[in-house]
Parts: structure tokens; sequence; C-alpha cells
């Protein structure tokens, strides 16, 4: 075990600009950026189609094909094409969270049921307050459930950042590995695979909040229904 | 283009090597799932357990695992078994639930019947009750394949072949007509194998159509 934890636990490897809080908040950062992009595009897309009931076969075509799309592929064409910069990795790590995103807020919004749409109009309310104030609040736990995927898989590929020059806790995979040093790269993998862990805890968290107690699965006897 | 023509040998090796990094955990994955789907959809204690270990493998990101799976097996880092085995288990953790759910909802009335003509618990499993959760299980080992081949590319980064590689040596040669020639390899693999498994899943689910 001593592979694993020598590095990690050198006082050394956490301070300064290469030490680990420095790289912990550069790999949150760009996670961050790269899912905040992936909203901005992906969850008006769903929504609008989810809402409309029209192309939502295009947008799942659209959904799959991306999620086909290798990461690395992407990253290292971006570098190419653009150079290297924080524009590559973060164009990879949208196009891998835009599908889930989409996906999330279509499949949440096309489920609300039909009758409390009508029941919306019914009451009068216009198109934007059914959309903003019914069905997004309804379809709020498959929503949150793209996004919170969506989070899961930026945040353990931003590692790839590293390969192309970038900061990050891929950084000690990396270097690790260029200079033989087995406990960096070690290091580096445990500690990414903490933050997705944390990352998951607290979403978790997060969904229970922004999701409405009306909606939360009910316990039956037959397991849990949703 | 002429470059493709020039490697067709090299990205026919990649390709044997990609299919069989990413097939086999899948093929791995839903032996080793069936079973434990099996035990989470009949003991509640056993899907507490099951499930929530299999949410936690799910989370630990797959390139993390890749690196630290040497130091908690003794292999060597560079070693194929360490993508095999990682793949391994994500399709278990991603199969298990739904193996458990599919089991989960048929009809307790069909096992009933099943019971009362004769079937022992173990004929049952394999004739009524696995058959029927089929059409999940294919729905399942499609997601776990097309993820198993796009996170092959990734183990390219720390030196695992694989069209990951066409990656790699292009961004190192800075050529783009090697990268974008393993993108489209990754896509048509994926498309393939997605149409390959949907076409499985019908030919093992012949009364599915019945009546149309």
């Amino acid at each position: 075990m001593n592979l694993l934890t020598s590095w990690l636990f050198d006082p050394t490897n956490w301070s300064g600009p290469t030490g680990v809080p420095a790289r912990l908040l550069e790999h949150l950062w760009y996670t961050a950026l790269a899912l905040a992009i992936a909203i901005v595009i992906g969850f008006p897309l769903g929504a609008l189609v989810g809402h409309t009931k029209r192309g939502g076969f295009v947008l799942v075509g659209a959904a799959n094909v991306l999620r086909a799309l290798p990461t690395v592929g992407v990253l290292t064409l971006v570098v190419l094409l653009a150079g290297i910069g924080l524009v590559p990795p973060i164009a990879a790590l949208t196009l891998l969270a835009i599908p889930p995103i989409m996906a999330g807020a279509y499949a949440g919004i096309g489920a609300v049921e039909p009758v409390v749409v009508d029941a919306a109009r019914g009451v009068g309310m216009r198109e934007r307050e059914v959309l903003f104030q019914v069905e997004i609040p309804n379809a709020m736990p498959l929503i949150f459930g793209g996004v919170r995927s969506a989070a899961l898989q930026v945040v353990a590929t931003a590692t790839i950042a590293a390969y192309v020059g970038l900061g990050g806790l891929g950084r000690y995979v990396f270097d690790g590995l260029a200079l033989h040093d087995y406990p960096q790269m070690a290091g580096g993998a445990i500690l990414v695979a903490v933050l997705a862990v944390l990352v998951e805890l607290v979403l978790t968290g997060v969904q229970r909040l922004v999701v409405s107690p009306g909606l939360r699965p009910v316990r039956t006897s037959g397991g849990i229904q949703r | 283009m002429t470059w493709v023509f020039d490697h067709l040998g090299l990205l026919g090796d990649l390709t044997v090597t990609h299919v069989y990094l990413s097939v086999l955990p899948v093929l791995l994955g839903l032996v080793i799932a069936v079973p434990l789907g099996w035990a989470a959809s009949r003991w509640r204690p056993a899907r507490a357990v099951l499930l929530t270990v299999s949410g936690l493998l799910y989370t630990i990101p797959s390139l993390a695992l890749i690196v630290i799976l040497p130091a908690l097996i003794s292999t060597k880092t560079l070693d194929p078994v360490n993508v095999i085995i990682t793949l391994t288990v994500y399709t278990i953790a991603l199969l298990v639930r739904s193996i458990a759910d599919a089991l989960s909802s048929v009809p307790p009335t069909v096992v009933a019947a099943a019971t009362a003509i004769g079937y022992r618990p173990f004929k049952r499993f394999v004739g009524v009750e696995f058959p029927l959760a089929v059409p999940v299980v294919v729905a399942g080992l499609r997601v776990a394949m097309v993820s198993n081949i796009s996170l092959v590319s990734v183990g390219a980064l720390i030196g695992i072949a694989g069209y990951g590689q066409l990656f790699t040596n292009g961004f190192q040669l800075q050529f783009v007509t090697e990268i974008v020639t393993g993108i489209v390899a990754t896509l048509l693999l994926a498309l393939v194998a997605d149409l390959l498994l949907q076409l499985i899943g019908r030919l093992v689910t012949p009364w599915t159509r019945v009546g149309r």
C-alpha cells in the first residue's frame, strides 16, 4: 500500500503552485466552466424539444452521436486546430457534458403528465409560465439527474486536460507517468477518485434541496417506486 | 484519405485490440452481473449492499482505477489486464441495477404460473424470469458497450493500445488526419456494436414481436 500513499501523504506535495490545493482548484475550475457552458447550450435545447414535443428524434440521435464521440480525440484535434490553451479541454469537456444534460431536460419535460400541463393551460397560464412554473419544477428529478451525471463525467475526465499541458489533478498522473514515478501517478488517481465521490455526495445533497418534496420517490413494499 | 489506405494494416490491428479490450469486459461483466442482479432482486439486504457498492464503483473515474489497480493486485502498470478489469467493474456496476430491477418487475403471476406447471427455481430463472428481463439487460449492455468503447481510447493517454493511439500519435506529430481517422473509427465501431446488440436483442426475444 506504500506505493499508493507515499506520495499522497508527503506534506511537501500539499503546498505551492504545484501543490494539491492549487491543482484541485484548477480541476474544479475546468469542471465548473465546462459544466456551465454545457448547461447554457444543452438545457434550452432539451427543454424546447421537451416542451414542444417536436424534434425529439433528431435530439436523441444527436445526443447519441455526441455520447459516442471520443473525448481524447476531440481534445487532441482542437489542440491542433486552435493551439494549446484553455479552449481545447473546455471544448472537449463541454461536448462530453451536453448529451446527459440535454437528454435529462428533454426526457424530464417530455414526461410531465399531460393532464398537469393541460390543467396549467386551463387555468390560464401562458406557455412561458407553463414551462417555468409547471414543467421545469415537475421535471426537476430528471433534469438534475442529467446535470449530476454530466458533472461526474466531467470531473473524472478533466484529468485529461493535463495531457495537453494544462493543470488540474491529472498533472500528477501524467507527470508521474513521464518520470516513472508510480506513487505520484497513484496519488493523483486517488485524489481524482475521492473528488468524484465527494462531488457525487454534494450533488445528492443539492438534489434534495432543488427537487420539490412532492416528487421524492415513495417507498412502498415493492421497493422504491418512481 | 491516402494516409488511411496506406495504414489499413495498422487500423486493422488497432480495431482488433480496441474490440477485444471493450467487448471482453462486457461479456465478463454480464456473466458476473446476472447472479448478483438475481441476488439483489431476491433479498432486500443484498439489494441495498450491491446497489450501494455498484453506485460507488461507478463513481470512481476509469482512468483513476486503471492507474490504481496495479498497486492493489500487483499487475504491471501498462498491462491491458488493468483495462479489462476496470471496464468489467463498470459493466457490472451498470448492469446489476438494471438486472435487479428487471427481475423484480417480472409479474408475480407469471412466476406463480411457471411454478405451478412444474418449473424448479433454477430452470424457472433460466427459462422464464431471465428471458423476460432480456430487453432491459440489452438496454444496459448497449450503454456499457458504447461507454467502454470510448473509455478504451482514454487508456491510450497512459499507453494502452487501441484507437486512442491514433489520438496520442497524431497529437505528437501534429497530424490532423490521423486524429480524425481515430474519431471516425470510434464512432463507426460504436455504431456497429450498438446495431449488433440491438439485433441480438431482437433475435433472442422473438415473443416481443408476436401479434404485430
